[in-house]
């Protein structure tokens, strides 16, 4: 395993292109959260501190910075695909097989680069999140601190998830930019299908069963925090309440499509002649 | 004599097309093998799928007896195929380590093979910056970082300029002064001829010859014949059951012996016979001859009339 990880890392970070990328994905997400958690003096016009608004309070600060962070994945996800593109480009896929690499260890390779990577992002949102929140809540209880970090877990499936199916679009169409293409419209796609069943069928199954749907799956992982930001504003509005928590049956369908993209990918690279 | 690959009834279908059809052959420890074919013969497609990047149809292959299974196989295989590929980004040494990784070896052998090719002052310059010869040089350094016990070479000299053709068949003897196994696809003649003991010729993915390359060059030769009295030569050629194929070329006439007849004798012949030959010369085929009638005898006779 510690093999199949340290080929792909050499690969990836030899590379300038996706060096950049990774940098920047994991930079960007941190930069932007320590930011925003500072006091901002707008030329003496105003003070911004989002920090006063409680936003970076246990146990709140979990949801928030997993959600906001979660944003970012986009440019890893351009590593992902590109790491499968340039193999096919430069035919080094085929040098790899016959060097005596099997399929199934090219995949378990990238595969392994993927949960690499993702465990570090959220590692590092860990610490962050500690940070800032210790900064701002007067809580010092340990049991309150980590309470909600599910969130964590849930980031860290969702980039798993997310990047196998970057893997898989890769492996699928062979090119970068076209694999990312498909990406987009197979965000169309579930909302097309969507609509079509909020018509057909009525909006409540409808909403159920997309959930079930691969980018739907993982964009509900994370539930958006601004409803429950605004609750914290406005207690009595009963109108606000959602279901924001981290269920483990969401957990269970991303990790289901996780299994099954990194299946297929696999199936296509063993029917395909290189 | 220990077995190294073995194929077993191999075919290959593309669609309707069939590239390999019902290929068997045996590779022993120790000769040094030529696989010989026009291009699309099939040649590149057995390599593929002796090493695990083609899928076949059915039949089946061995690798060392098939004690093991063929991606840990692959890891005692040097093999090149078709063009170098590596990564443009990494510098010869980089990509050399990346090949020891997956083969796990040590990288201590990266020098030493570097400058067996002659790679060794461009070690840290980045393969985007090589030459197609020094590519095709990187490559077979690459190949031969496991001191694999058989050293697979498809098309090395292709698009090579006269130089690096040079550079390259001096390192494959080399290599194979050494005693190791060698398999070599190429539709160069003389590139088999020189190199190889053993040769299989392929066409249109069947196998047409597979055997000791002298005995496939073991005929008896053929006479190159002019005359004033050409229609009664060719006459006595035809009725003569010693001479096989008779082909026309411009007045010259090739007729191939199927029995040992030194020139003189035959010259005698054609005197007794009242025929004065004005041109006479025995000649034994290159290969290349061969095996332009091998692959052209099951296709079409016109060529040699031609």
């Amino acid at each position: 395993m510690l093999r199949l990880l340290k080929l792909e890392l050499q690969k990836l970070l030899l590379n300038r292109a996706s060096k950049i990328l990774i940098f920047i994905s994991f930079i960007l997400p941190f930069f932007v959260i320590i930011l925003s958690s500072l006091r901002i003096n707008f030329f003496g016009l105003f003070v911004l501190e989002l920090g006063h608004y409680g936003l970076f309070n246990f146990p709140i600060v979990w949801h928030i910075t997993t959600f906001f962070a979660a944003q970012f994945k986009f440019f890893f996800a351009i590593v992902v695909v590109s790491m499968i593109g340039n193999e096919y480009s430069n035919k080094t896929i085929k040098q790899n097989l016959i060097d005596g690499l099997s399929k199934k260890e090219f995949i378990l390779s990238k595969f392994y680069t993927i949960v690499f990577f993702s465990a570090v992002a959220t590692v590092l949102i860990f610490i962050i999140c500690l940070s800032i929140g210790l900064y701002y809540s007067s809580i010092s209880e340990v049991a309150l601190i980590f309470r909600e970090t599910e969130f964590l877990l849930a980031y860290f499936v969702k980039l798993v998830g997310f990047f196998s199916l970057c893997l898989f679009l890769g492996m699928l169409v062979k090119r970068s930019a076209f694999a990312l293409a498909f990406l987009f419209m197979l965000f169309i796609v579930e909302w097309i299908l969507y609509g079509l069943m909020a018509w057909k069928l009525d909006e409540n199954t409808a909403d159920r069963i997309q959930n079930f749907f691969p980018l739907k799956s993982m964009w509900k992982l994370i539930d958006q925090p601004f409803q429950r930001i605004a609750i914290s504003k406005m207690p009595d509005s009963k109108a606000l309440i959602y279901d924001f928590a981290v269920h483990w049956y969401e957990v269970a369908i991303v990790l289901g499509w996780t299994a099954i993209f990194i299946f297929l990918s696999y199936r296509l690279l063993k029917q395909r002649d290189l | 004599m220990e077995s190294i690959l073995s194929i077993n009834n191999l075919t290959k279908k593309f669609g309707y097309l069939t590239a390999v059809k019902d290929l068997t052959f045996d590779i022993k420890k120790g000769n040094v093998y030529g696989i010989l074919g026009p291009n699309g013969s099939g040649k590149s497609t057995t390599l593929g799928i002796v090493l695990n990047v083609v899928n076949k149809t059915s039949g089946s292959f061995n690798w060392f007896d098939g004690k093991v299974s063929t991606h840990n196989a692959l890891k005692k295989v040097g093999a090149i195929i078709e063009r170098p590929n590596f990564y443009p980004y990494m510098t010869a040494a980089q990509n050399l380590k990346l090949v020891c990784r997956i083969k796990g070896v040590e990288p201590a052998k990266i020098e030493e093979k570097l400058e067996l090719v002659g790679l060794l002052d461009r070690k840290n310059h980045k393969f985007s910056t090589y030459s197609l010869g020094m590519k095709q040089r990187l490559a077979i350094a690459s190949a031969l970082l496991n001191d694999p016990e058989i050293l697979i070479l498809d098309e090395p000299t292709n698009g090579l300029d006269p130089q690096g053709i040079h550079q390259i068949r001096q390192i494959i003897k080399e290599i194979a002064a050494t005693g190791t196994t060698i398999l070599l696809a190429s539709h160069m003649l003389d590139e088999v001829e020189k190199v190889c003991s053993h040769v299989v010729v392929l066409r249109k993915g069947e196998k047409l010859y597979s055997g000791r390359v002298d005995e496939m060059i073991a005929s008896h030769g053929f006479f190159e014949l002019k005359s004033q009295q050409h229609e009664a030569l060719l006459k006595v050629l035809e009725e003569d059951p010693i001479f096989g194929t008779i082909s026309v070329e411009n007045e010259l006439i090739k007729v191939i012996l199927l029995e040992p007849m030194d020139a003189s004798s035959f010259n005698r012949l054609m005197f007794d016979k009242g025929i004065v030959l004005s041109h006479l010369v025995k000649r034994k085929e290159s290969l290349e001859e061969q095996f332009l009638q091998l692959t052209d005898n099951n296709n079409d006779q016109k060529l040699q009339s031609n």
